[in-house]
């Protein structure tokens, strides 16, 4: 394919070192267990990246992960565990023990999460819901408030806006200028992308413009957001992406056994992150039968719609 | 919630079907048909399955993720973003444009798991206590929206001394709160709030004050067993009943969606 020189495409080592230094605060699971960009979390472990802020309604694994690399200072989010098989260890370690190192935790709800970056994304410094009234999550978290209607005289709460300093979201396809195409459940990711500072984009496959230019509908991120845009196959795994692969449920269920105890996780850790040079790597140790059980068993395209005039 | 109790086994070798498939079948008795449902994940993923197969065609399931479906999914899910729910579904998008209709008023039910639970239906998925130590729960995901924003909840639950508590450290999900007028009170829609607790014992209901009393207990499971498992005084229902064994049909879809047990058969 011919890149055009204003391309944004870099390799996930690039993007990384370029654009999430230590101490960013990143959203990455925007699009809840569907497009976790572990790809570009494991290459944050690799480049050592320390007091990260990690921002997401839930990341599965990942969160788990990054906080047991020690890579995280402080979590604001909704829920981090292993959905299909249950809590998540090296987060226990870290909020009971501080092994290995201490997290903070500011509790939201996903509602509170996505209007937190809807206000971001609208630039308004706050949004109002009637969630949490009357939880803990109000009492607890700085960045909720109770208040009254101006208009009515109802209580709510307001939901201070959060603009991440990076928003790492992946996606089906897009084109060199970060242009993107997702479909499927989204999550938070069309709000993240609006409220971050700085979008890197991972993509499935990488499209000639006129692709995404087809069918501006489906068009959830605009290329001018977008810093860097990373082609990376696979990244998503062991989450799914509708029409590439499904989810490795056997990978998550293998996780929450292997990170019980903390040596375990470290072996884990060196067999599947630090022991590998990138995601190429990691694809060859996870091996084309594997994948090849994951892949796409029956196409199901949707039907073209007609821009034309 | 998974189950990991002697119960399961008892109940499993006793009568031809597991404790979790006897909670399926009674999750999915609590959706009426036609009505909006707020899915969540785990039993409840098959208990939508089984109700829109039996009893409420016309159910309309709800996921956070960004998901509506008035066909359920061809087969068996582990999660709500898994690719089977998100192909053939009658919306896919934004968080936001599902939890809008959560906000208005416009679920009927929402299905909630949680490590703790008190006589006032407050769940704990946050920070839980075990032995004097603290411990760390994942949090709320979506579970603290849809306690504070559905007309009605239902809670899956293992019956447990350490789960069933007066009064939980943490509420992530408020149920009555302290009882009486609480919700409307703080907030809330006056008449919505916990509707059922479906432990692996029986069911617990809530009076007009939000008090939860034993509505009925599950074949097997005597009185006394469910009130010596509850760390509060747990009051009982003097038409006491005995919770329906799940149904042939029932059996069937649970088992049609869950062949491996994942859900239903945990050891």
């Amino acid at each position: 394919m011919a890149i055009e020189q204003n391309s944004k495409l870099l390799t996930m080592g690039e993007a990384i070192a370029r654009y999430v230094p230590s101490g960013s605060s990143v959203l990455m699971g925007a699009a809840m267990e569907q497009l976790i960009p572990f790809a570009a979390g494991h290459e944050l472990i690799r480049q050592d990246r320390r007091d990260l802020t990690l921002i997401g309604p839930i990341s599965d694994i990942l969160f788990d992960q990054l906080i047991g690399a020690g890579c995280v200072a402080r979590v604001e989010a909704a829920w981090v565990g292993n959905v299909s098989a249950g809590v998540g260890y090296n987060l226990r370690r870290a909020t009971e023990q501080g092994v290995p190192r201490p997290v903070e935790m500011i509790d939201y709800t996903n509602f509170t999460v996505a209007l937190a970056l809807h206000a971001a994304a609208l630039g308004v410094p706050f949004l109002p819901t009637r969630s949490t009234l009357g939880s803990d999550v109000l009492a607890r978290n700085p960045h909720l408030v109770e208040f009254r209607s101006p208009v009515g005289g109802e209580k709510l709460v307001a939901v201070e806006a959060l603009a991440p300093d990076v928003a790492i979201l992946h996606v089906q396809r897009a084109d060199a200028q970060g242009n993107a195409h997702a479909w499927g459940g989204l999550g938070v990711q069309i709000d993240g992308a609006r409220a971050a500072r700085r979008v890197i984009l991972v993509a499935e496959e990488i499209v000639e413009p006129e692709v995404i230019a087809s069918d501006p509908n489906r068009t959830e991120i605009p290329g001018m957001l977008v810093s860097a845009v990373v082609h990376e196959p696979w990244g998503a795994h062991p989450s799914p992406v509708q029409g590439y692969y499904g989810r490795d449920h056997a990978f998550f269920h293998e996780y929450h056994e292997r990170s019980r105890k903390r040596e375990d996780f470290e072996n884990w850790l060196r067999e599947w992150v630090l022991g590998v040079e990138n995601r190429a790597g990691y694809l060859e140790r996870l091996g084309a039968e594997r994948r090849g059980t994951l892949g796409v068993r029956e196409h199901a395209w949707s039907a073209a719609v007609d821009f034309g005039y | 919630m998974r189950l990991g109790e002697p119960q399961a086994e008892a109940c499993a070798t006793r009568s031809g079907f597991t404790l979790g498939e006897l909670m399926v079948a009674a999750a999915a008795r609590e959706i009426l048909d036609g009505e909006w449902v707020f899915v969540g994940m785990r039993l409840p993923l098959l208990a939508f399955l089984v109700a829109k197969r039996l009893h409420a065609p016309r159910a309309v399931g709800l996921y956070e993720n960004g998901v509506i479906r008035v066909d359920p999914a061809p087969e068996m899910l582990y999660t709500m973003a898994d690719p089977p729910n998100q192909r053939g579904a009658t919306y896919c998008g934004e968080m936001t444009r599902v939890m809008s209709l959560l906000q208005q008023g416009c679920v009927d039910v929402g299905f909630l798991g949680a490590a703790e639970v008190d006589r006032h239906g407050n769940l704990n998925s946050t920070w839980g206590r075990r032995d004097g130590q603290v411990v760390r729960l994942p949090g709320s995901g979506g579970a603290g929206d849809i306690a504070c924003l559905a007309k009605r909840t239902v809670v899956l639950m293992a019956h447990q001394p350490h789960r069933l508590v007066e009064r939980v450290g943490y509420v992530t999900s408020p149920g009555y709160g302290t009882g009486g007028d609480w919700r409307s009170a703080i907030g809330l829609r006056a008449g919505s709030g916990p509707a059922a607790i479906l432990t692996t014992m029986g069911v617990l209901r809530f009076d007009e004050t939000g008090d939860a009393y034993l509505a009925s207990v599950h074949p097997g499971v005597a009185v006394g067993q469910v009130v010596a498992n509850t760390g509060w005084k747990l009051r009982v229902a003097a038409d006491l009943g005995e919770t329906p064994a799940p149904s042939a049909a029932e059996l069937g879809v649970i088992r049609e969606f869950d062949p491996e047990g994942f859900w239903t058969r945990q050891p």
